[in-house]
């Protein structure tokens, strides 16, 4: 890895003017994902601005049916919060199967999004449950937050304090891993919330997560696994590559929403 | 250069270090403490899990001056003056040949065997496999060290 200079960060407004202070800075949360990178030599920040200790982007709660889960949170408190669990099983189930429970332990909900690797798990959650992500700027809507591959709608120096969406009548989540990455080869969160049937597919598309019209379209009015199977999938706009090619990917991606619709 | 302290195996340290300094090179490098293993680049091999705080994390995965302050418990930490009952299941459950993944399965499966017991569920051989996601062995074949934890939980509960 090479030098880089780290700072802990108290509070948002402290994170901010770090970064705005740094030459290359780059917000340190799990570190799952950027040390790994960095230890690559793939990134190589000139200050690491760790945020995991601010009180305001920790913890989850559920008030009114509105919950909100502060973007430091780990993947293993996201996946044992009992109030979270009651609210919107389909989320906790998903961060209990994001890597492994040493990975769980220390990533984070906002450090997933904010990367946006198109096989993360979290982005197709927040896009299908209609999620409100609140940074220490303004609020953004999942569907204007994720742009295309490893891209989001954040500013340079901008950062996510908390996501927030309202506990949905359904949800769940399916994946299909990569064998030996265990990254999704295609996963699909699908939502009935109060806009209707929501649904978006990780892992598969070619400019990363995305909704899938049609299928949204066939289970409004009709929530069941059937009214997947007369949507077609076409091979389109999907990821092709060693691990899979499009056709796969397609087939996949109205599998996994068959499961995902099924499983709740 | 920043200077960390932390608490590992019970001992106060303290060292200074260059801020790129991952934890497992602080414990190997600084601390002298050898067992736990570097077995992989890439996150996926497990061979450097410690409890920080008192849960399983990948050592090679986590900065040393993010660590300051913190609680650290290294494969060096579980015997007290005699085996770990984790690590005597291994011995008697034939969980280990070369015994280069060993430090970093019984970290896991001690922290396992406590998150299970802390929530009241029931540590099945099938949720054993699930949690060994992260830990890879080249040698066993995994089926001794799933019976192996089996084991070591059963010793714990007892002892
Ligand atoms: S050395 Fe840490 S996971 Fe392989
Ligand atoms: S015993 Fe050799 S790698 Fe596991």
């Amino acid at each position: 890895m090479y030098e880089t200079k780290y700072h802990k960060a108290s509070s948002v407004s402290e994170a901010v003017s770090l970064m705005g202070a740094a030459d290359d800075g780059k917000l340190l949360s799990g570190g799952q994902t950027l040390l790994p990178t960095m230890k690559a030599h793939l990134a190589a920040p000139s200050d690491l601005v760790d945020v995991s200790g601010i009180a305001e982007m920790n913890g989850i709660s559920v008030n009114d049916d509105i919950v909100t889960i502060g973007a430091a949170t780990t993947h293993a408190e996201v996946a044992g919060n009992a109030a979270l669990q009651k609210a919107c099983a389909g989320v906790a189930d998903l961060a209990a199967n994001i890597g492994d429970p040493a990975v769980r332990h220390l990533g984070t909900i906002g450090g997933s999004i904010a990367n946006n690797d198109p096989a993360a798990d979290y982005p197709a959650a927040l896009l299908a449950l209609g999620a409100t992500i609140k940074t220490n700027a303004r609020e953004i809507t999942a569907d204007d937050f994720f742009v295309g591959l490893f891209e989001t709608a954040l500013n340079d120096d901008e950062v996510i304090v908390s996501i927030s969406f309202e506990a949905p009548a359904k949800a769940c989540y399916a994946k299909f891993p990569n064998p030996a990455s265990r990254y999704a080869l295609a996963g699909v969160f699908a939502a009935l919330t109060t806009a209707g049937a929501r649904v978006a597919v990780a892992g598969a598309g070619d400019d990363g997560v995305y909704r899938h019209a049609d299928m949204e379209a066939a289970l409004d009015g009709n929530w069941s696994a059937d009214a997947i199977l007369g949507v077609s999938v076409g091979a389109d706009g999907m990821l092709s590559d060693m691990h899979g090619d499009a056709a796969y990917r397609a087939n996949l991606v109205k599998v996994m929403a068959g499961r995902a619709v099924a499983g709740c | 250069m920043t200077e960390v302290s932390m608490t590992v195996n019970g001992k106060p340290v303290k060292a200074d270090v260059p801020d790129n300094t991952l934890l497992v090179q602080f414990i190997r490098e600084n601390l002298r403490l050898t067992g736990t293993h570097v077995g992989c680049d890439t996150s996926q091999c497990g061979a450097c899990v410690v409890h920080l705080n008192g849960k399983a994390v990948k050592s090679c995965a986590t900065l040393a001056v993010a660590a300051n302050g913190a609680d650290v418990t290294t494969i060096e930490g579980l015997a007290n003056g005699e085996m770990h009952p984790m690590q005597t299941a291994f011995k008697e459950n034939h969980g280990l040949q070369c015994g280069f993944c060993t430090p970093g399965m019984i970290m896991t499966a001690t922290d396992m065997v406590a998150r299970y017991d802390a929530n009241g569920k029931e540590l099945t051989e099938a949720a054993i496999r699930e949690e060994l996601e992260g830990n890879i062995c080249r040698c066993t074949g995994y089926h001794n060290i799933v019976k192996a934890i089996a084991d070591g939980a059963s010793k714990m509960a007892s002892s």
